[in-house]
């Protein structure tokens, strides 16, 4: 930086020199004021969403930069919400980066007492030995009168509310393909 | 809706901007309360006696809009001279068998068809929840209906409804429900005189009307009314239900409930659907009237879709594979059944019944005496940790030593984390786009349940056993992309959608289904999402380049049609009803209806269209018959079935209430479906003695700045500080007589928890004069539990369970209790205390569900009084 | 360059004042809170924007009001007033119920000490209970003078500009502050518990049958004579080119000046980091063309920006609107250019009066009287004027 330019950016050379004789205004914007924007203007990418809290369905505008969430705020294209989002809504970004959200598989063991980690293959595996026990352990071909049941009930489910529709079509369809019928959601409730 | 809807309740505003008044129904003065015209409180459960009050309003001054009553709805259709109304029979509906609690529908139906109700006994579609197959449609009606165009005959449906609402005077409506009778009478006129050819009236409830024992026919009544007024099937009108999950409409549609598959098609049940004609006959009844008719090919198509090359006509497309329902599988059976030892494992989705479920301790000694639980979730929520920092902990109920559940905590992706579509409350499917990686080992539902699959899959490669070849056979292969190897969602959506099974061509609608294999259809009312191969769910055009139906923003079930049964908005001739109310039309010129939506008609089907004598299916139904998913094309005031607690909506008291039932003998809902175990009871009500042990009468929602079990809002910080402790409200008067202090302690005792809450003293309280009684009510938010930000006892636990008999859902928007100053006791202390209030209100241990149907004779003079009610269980 | 007669006080297009030759319409809020639904969606949507941090976690049994007052960690701020007044335009809620006295004294009362830490100086300011009991009861009282100053509660800003104290600056303690202060006419009504008898004994509708809940989504003014910006001795506090005032945090350095300085008690200092925090109108958004966080939120447009000419006309025609509806109380706040700030950037429309939202009757600019001021100091040294003004009104050095 030249000692001219440096002299020029200096404020009260701008207030003496310039529109702002009282200093309160242009001549007092700081560097960091004047270097300001939006940073939803910066971002990189921006993907259109919907709110996952109340069934309203409301437009939401997720920016995203170097990989993170930024800012979430209204869509104003939304025929249903006009860019408008309710406390809950507005938090959205709080609640996809909230440091309180769970990033690793935790397993308590039977009669443990604290939680432990666990590798997410172990765990999905683990998962699929047990529901396979208790399918052979409570299977159901028939009942009493011969007619096919083909079944277990010692295999429960509750969820979906908050989920995609592609996620409940293959929940219900896994489900039903292994017998489990005890399939509830928020809907029952 | 303020509160809980704040941006949907934009369009409130905007309405009573352009002149609407807005009337707000609740026991507590919101959000909406404040900035409504008029507002009405009332003792929570008593809906049906103030919409009744309306109904009767209505029909004793004929203010019915009579040309769309008598040509749109079964107002003129005469019933069978078997039926005995609730009116006549102390609270019974003719037909009621006192064994199983459940009516036999034969004597409710249409003159002449008798035989109609087909199963005779309702009680099994209570145990399988069968109303919620209505959701897409009506049940069937055979043949011609009798009917009398003029609504003078005795047992024409009219005459029968006035008779039956003429007990629901302005008086009535001031005894049960506290609403004094200049205000009741303010409603009722604003109704009717904002509905007609000019105006439309909208109904708007949140889902809290349907956590009533009665909940059903709450709905039902609030839809008479909008039928008797003309106000259904038209722009501004309507009964809208506000939805308070993102996509628990879908969650609906593309079920994951144990008695529905996809579109609302009945899951087999063991006896009646042994065979696949058995199955689809039972849906579409052949030979009967409406659009019904078609169930064969939306039930094979779905079959294709789940089973694939598999799936062939000779095996009648795998249907075998299916499980069979053989009563009642529902979440709060199942919770039982944990307890009893019956059940190994359980997915927890994304939900959190150990806050969210009524009574919450039943919910965690359940989940404590698993084999092995599978938590997914965004948050570590109660339902993960109840065997660690849970109540039952603190009392002992649970000592983590020896609770031997295995507990699986799978991290979730949240929704900017995944790409897919939720279906809103007004059925409008919309697809979000992925923003980001999901974080660590934070998956989708899609991958844990699609790698699931693949891994169940591989483990029983090898497996010959009978059962195990629906899932080896099951069509388990999506296209998946990434590190991750997630799968497509819109590979996922286009099989919802439906193809055609030679060329992969995605139908354009569900019309274009086939019964003979050719096409797969995962979920038929969703056909036409996909249409042309292009997700229309993910359509985006701003509501600045459309006109203010905005078809053109996401896709809306069925066939993107924004407002249902819109046929109603012309008059039998096809005329708009007023040129300010048009919406639908018939264009003569063109020989086809058109308008701003998607016509709720067939296209090309002339106002004057009568069906010849013969006709079936979607035939059967004549130009004028706008209902079309009703088997006679009406809106039905009168229900002959479908709904199992009566084909007209009647005030029964809540499972739990404080007052003796001012309208009729029975006390409370006789069908209602009750859980006789030792974890479950219910607090005595009248006639019953020493109800005035829990004097007090108590209700839950939601508040503004929470979601539900609080696992999206407690957890998060500008949530979390808005509303940061558990509290309950109550009026003034309550405060004086209880002794409460404003922000001091007070605890809640029922037959089932005692919980503790800060006090709010506040005016929005009121109490009530009922029957010659002041009646208190107090109010509590449901968000609260012992983990996250900020934590708090769970209104949930006080709540015991009792179920509405048509769809299943229990009665948790009102109870009965006790409230005390000071904070609760801790440990061994606590259950004493539930024990001691238990025990002066003679709810014995281990059983404590009072009998079904009221015993008390109560009109010894009355008319019909051989009622089963003089027949204790 | 010679500065406005009005620079100080009176009527004044700020921007251009302030050296921005170029300067577009003045923009700013109109807050509407006879729409208001009291969601604060404003709250969280101005803190998820500006990654203001929470205010505490306290149960304050203000109404629904759990933030308490503007602060450093809260730009926005709903504040709830339950009175057993009639809202005029509507059917009295608890007609013909068995209701008996109002409790809003009480709770008010118990509220008004309940104002928890909120990470911020002076934060959450302990309210007057005496104050906020007077301030509920009765359908109707005398209000006192206007700016009359030291005036209970929600005119504490201006009693504490006047005596210059610390301890007592900023609003009244959110929700049920001030009130059309009754003269202590109606404090001797409040006994610690409502209620004489129980309900249902009287006659029966004996009791408060009116009721109304106030909201009212408050923030910062952007006063066209921003006292703040004039005492701010390191020029962080700046005069934008939209009009709007702000606080620059890589300038401020803490001094607190600018805290007793505001009429309305809106700045606030946020502790560890000793910077002094509020509205600023999201001047990053606004310099992109976009709205501000709150206003874009808001569900039932209670809060509205604009140009401040627009909302002005648009603003004088909702009153007429709701006054010909039957809301004669309906009034508009910090419209006026030719009152004691010279018109606020942020304006409001009250269905009462001011003091009942806990807003001072009559701000007046702190700064008023600084040319006498100066004056006299040139009297003494002529030649130093310029630097002076340059050092100590606003200088940047």
């Amino acid at each position: 930086m030249g000692l001219r330019t440096f002299i020029e950016g200096w404020p009260v050379y701008r207030q003496l020199t310039g529109t702002d004789p009282l200093g309160r205004g242009a001549a007092a914007q700081s560097g960091h004021s004047a270097a300001l924007t939006a940073r939803t203007e910066t971002a990189d990418s921006m993907a259109r969403s919907i709110c996952p809290y109340c069934a309203v369905g409301c437009g939401q505008r997720v920016y995203v930069k170097d990989g993170q969430v930024s800012q979430i705020e209204g869509d104003p294209d939304s025929p249903i919400s006009r860019g408008r989002l309710c406390p809950k809504g507005s938090a959205s970004k709080s609640l996809v980066t909230s440091p309180l959200r769970q990033t690793k598989v935790r397993y308590r063991r039977p009669y443990g007492t604290e939680w432990e980690d666990l590798d997410l293959d172990v765990a999905l595996d683990m998962i699929a030995d047990r529901i396979l026990a208790a399918r052979d352990e409570t299977w159901e071909d028939v009942d009493d009168k011969g007619r096919p049941l083909n079944r277990t009930l010692g295999i429960s489910s509750l969820g979906g509310a908050t989920l995609d529709n592609e996620e409940n079509y293959l929940i219900k369809k896994l489900f039903t393909a292994m017998g489990a019928l005890q399939i509830e959601n928020q809907a029952r409730i | 809706m303020a509160e809980a809807h704040p941006v949907g309740f934009q369009w409130v505003m905007e309405a009573k901007r352009r002149g609407a008044k807005v009337f707000h129904v609740d026991p507590r003065f919101t959000r909406t309360s404040a900035v409504a015209d008029t507002y009405l409180p009332i003792r929570a459960g008593t809906d049906i006696a103030l919409l009744g009050g309306v109904v009767n309003y209505i029909l004793s001054n004929e203010l019915d809009f009579r040309e769309y009553v008598l040509a749109y709805t079964n107002a003129a259709t005469i019933i069978s001279e078997k039926f005995v109304d609730a009116d006549d029979g102390d609270g019974f509906f003719s037909g009621f068998d006192p064994e199983t609690a459940s009516y036999v529908q034969d004597s409710w139906q249409y003159e002449g068809h008798e035989g109609d109700s087909g199963s005779g006994h309702t009680a099994k579609e209570r145990e399988t929840a069968a109303g919620l197959r209505h959701e897409s449609h009506g049940a069937q009606v055979h043949g011609e209906t009798q009917r009398d165009e003029t609504l003078q005959h005795p047992r024409c449906v009219y005459q029968i409804l006035k008779r039956h609402f003429a007990r629901y005077t302005p008086e009535m409506v001031e005894r049960v429900c506290g609403i004094p009778q200049d205000k009741f009478l303010e409603l009722a006129r604003a109704w009717t005189e904002n509905s007609g050819r000019e105006r439309t009236g909208v109904l708007i409830y949140s889902v809290g009307w349907t956590q009533h024992s009665v909940g059903v026919q709450y709905i039902r009544t609030g839809a008479i009314i909008q039928l008797l007024l003309g106000n259904m099937g038209r722009p501004g009108g309507g009964v809208l239900a506000l939805r308070g999950h993102a996509s628990i409409q879908g969650s609906t549609d593309i079920p994951t409930l144990f008695n529905l598959l996809p579109g609302y098609l009945p899951m087999p049940h063991h006896a009646d659907h042994p065979t696949l004609d058995d199955w689809v006959n039972s849906i579409r009844h052949p030979g009967h009237k409406g659009f019904w008719g078609n169930a064969r090919s939306y039930a094979a198509s779905l079959l294709k879709a789940y089973w694939g090359d598999a799936a062939t006509p000779e095996n009648d497309f795998c249907y075998g594979y299916l499980p069979r329902m053989t009563g009642d599988h529902g979440t709060y059976q199942q919770v039982l059944n944990m307890i009893d030892d019956k059940v190994k494992g359980y997915f927890l989705l994304g939900q959190n019944p150990a806050v969210g479920s009524a009574h919450g301790r039943a919910q965690r000694l359940g989940m404590a005496n698993l084999d092995w639980l599978v938590v997914r979730d965004l948050f570590m929520i109660e339902s993960a940790t109840f065997w660690q920092n849970g109540p039952e902990v603190e009392t002992g109920e649970i000592v983590p030593r020896e609770c031997r559940t295995e507990v699986f905590f799978l991290p979730a992706a949240s929704h900017v984390e995944k790409e897919g579509t939720f279906t809103q409350t007004q059925r409008l499917l919309q697809w979000r786009e992925k923003a980001v990686d999901p974080p660590g080992d934070a998956r989708s539902e899609l991958w844990f349940f699609y790698h699931l699959g693949l891994k169940l899959r591989e483990k029983l490669a090898r497996s010959d056993k009978p059962r195990d070849r629906a899932l080896l056979d099951l069509a388990w292969d999506y296209p998946t992309h990434g590190p991750l190897a997630e799968p497509s969602a819109e590979a996922v959506l286009r099989e919802i959608n439906g193809y055609d099974v030679t060329t992969g061509r995605p139908l354009a609608s569900f019309a274009e289904a086939k019964d003979d294999g050719s096409t797969a259809v995962g979920c038929w009312i969703y056909s036409g999402v996909y249409a042309e191969g292009v997700n229309q769910a993910a359509r985006r055009k701003s509501r600045h380049e459309q006109d203010w139906v905005a078809a053109e923003w996401g896709w809306a079930w069925p066939a993107n049609r924004r407002i249902l049964y819109n046929r109603a908005s012309a008059d039998p001739q096809g005329r708009p009803w007023s040129d300010r109310k048009k919406y639908i039309w018939w264009d003569d010129e063109k020989g086809e209806w058109t308008g701003y939506d998607v016509p709720d008609f067939e296209k090309t089907k002339p106002p004057s269209y009568r069906p010849p004598p013969d006709a079936s299916g979607p035939a059967a139904l004549a130009g004028d018959d706008p209902f079309v998913m009703q088997a006679d094309g009406k809106g039905w005031l009168y229900a002959p079935s479908g709904v199992l607690d009566g084909p007209l909506p009647t005030h029964y008291e809540p499972a739990e209430s404080p007052v003796r039932n001012p309208l009729y003998g029975q006390q409370a809902n006789p069908t209602r479906k009750v859980y006789d175990h030792p974890v479950n009871s219910v607090n005595p009500s009248p006639p019953q003695q020493h109800s005035a042990v829990y004097p007090y009468v108590f209700t839950v929602s939601r508040l503004t700045e929470h979601h539900t079990a609080g696992g999206m809002s407690r957890t998060v910080r500008p949530l979390a500080e808005l509303q940061p402790e558990m509290f309950v409200e109550v009026s003034p008067e309550l405060a004086a007589e209880a002794g409460l202090a404003h922000l001091g302690w007070a605890h809640l005792i029922s037959g089932r928890a005692v919980i503790e809450a800060k006090v709010l003293v506040t005016d929005r309280l009121t109490p009530l004069r009922v029957d010659g009684r002041v009646i208190h009510q107090l109010w509590l938010p449901y968000h609260f539990g012992f983990e996250g930000l900020v934590t708090g006892d769970s209104a949930n636990d006080l709540f015991g369970i009792t179920l509405d008999p048509n769809v299943l859902i229990q009665e948790s928007k009102v109870g009965t209790c006790d409230i005390r100053p000071g904070r609760r006791p801790t440990g061994a202390g606590l259950v004493d205390l539930v024990d001691d209030y238990r025990r002066r209100a003679g709810i014995p241990p281990g059983h404590g569900t009072p009998p079904q149907l009221t015993t008390e004779v109560r009109h010894p003079a009355g008319p019909s009084d051989d009622g089963p009610r003089e027949q204790p269980r | 360059m010679i500065p406005d007669a009005n620079s100080l006080y009176g009527p004044l297009d700020p921007a251009p004042d302030a050296g921005w030759a170029e300067a577009g319409p003045r923009m700013g809020f109109f807050t509407d809170t006879s729409v208001c639904i009291g969601c604060k969606a404003c709250e969280v949507a101005c803190k998820e924007w500006n990654g203001v941090p929470d205010a505490g976690f306290d149960l304050l049994g203000m109404s629904y009001d759990n933030t308490g007052a503007l602060t450093a960690n809260s730009w926005r701020h709903v504040a709830f007033i339950e009175q057993p007044r009639p809202a005029g335009h509507r059917t009295p809620p608890f007609a013909g119920n068995p209701t008996g006295a109002p409790v809003s004294a009480d709770a008010a009362a118990v509220g008004a000490g309940t104002g928890g830490p909120s990470g911020t100086v002076p934060g959450v300011p302990p309210g007057d209970p005496d104050a906020a009991a007077r301030m509920v009861t009765g359908p109707t009282a005398p209000t006192t003078g206007n700016g009359t100053v030291g005036a209970p509660a929600g005119a504490n800003g201006t009693a504490a500009v006047g005596n210059g104290t610390p301890e007592a600056p900023a609003n009244a303690i959110g929700a049920p502050p001030a009130g059309t202060a009754g003269n202590g006419a109606n404090g001797s009504q409040f006994l610690g518990m409502p209620g004489a008898q129980p309900p249902g004994r009287g006659t029966g509708a004996e009791g408060r049958a009116d009721f109304r809940w106030l909201m009212m989504s408050d923030v910062c003014k952007h006063c066209t004579h921003a006292a703040c910006l004039d005492v701010c001795p390191t020029g962080s506090l700046f005069r934008t080119e939209f009009g709007t005032v702000v606080v620059q945090e890589d300038i401020c350095n803490g001094c607190g000046y600018c805290i007793s300085a505001c009429p309305y008690g809106v700045i606030d200092q946020r502790k560890g980091d000793g910077r002094a925090w509020k509205c600023t109108l999201c001047y990053d958004r606004l310099g992109a063309g976009q709205t501000p966080a709150c206003a874009q939120a808001c569900p039932t447009e209670s809060i509205q920006y604009g140009p401040l000419d627009e909302l002005r006309e648009r603003a004088a025609q909702r009153v007429a609107t709701l006054h010909e509806r039957g809301v004669p109380e309906a009034r508009l706040y910090g419209h006026d250019p030719t009152d004691g700030v010279g018109g606020d950037g942020a304006f409001f429309l009250l269905l009462d009066e001011p003091e009942v939202y806990g807003l001072p009757p009559d701000p007046v600019v702190t700064t008023r009287d600084l040319p006498k001021m100066y004056k006299r100091a040139g009297l003494a040294a002529l030649a130093m004027v310029a630097a002076a003004v340059a050092a100590f009104v606003g200088g940047n050095s």
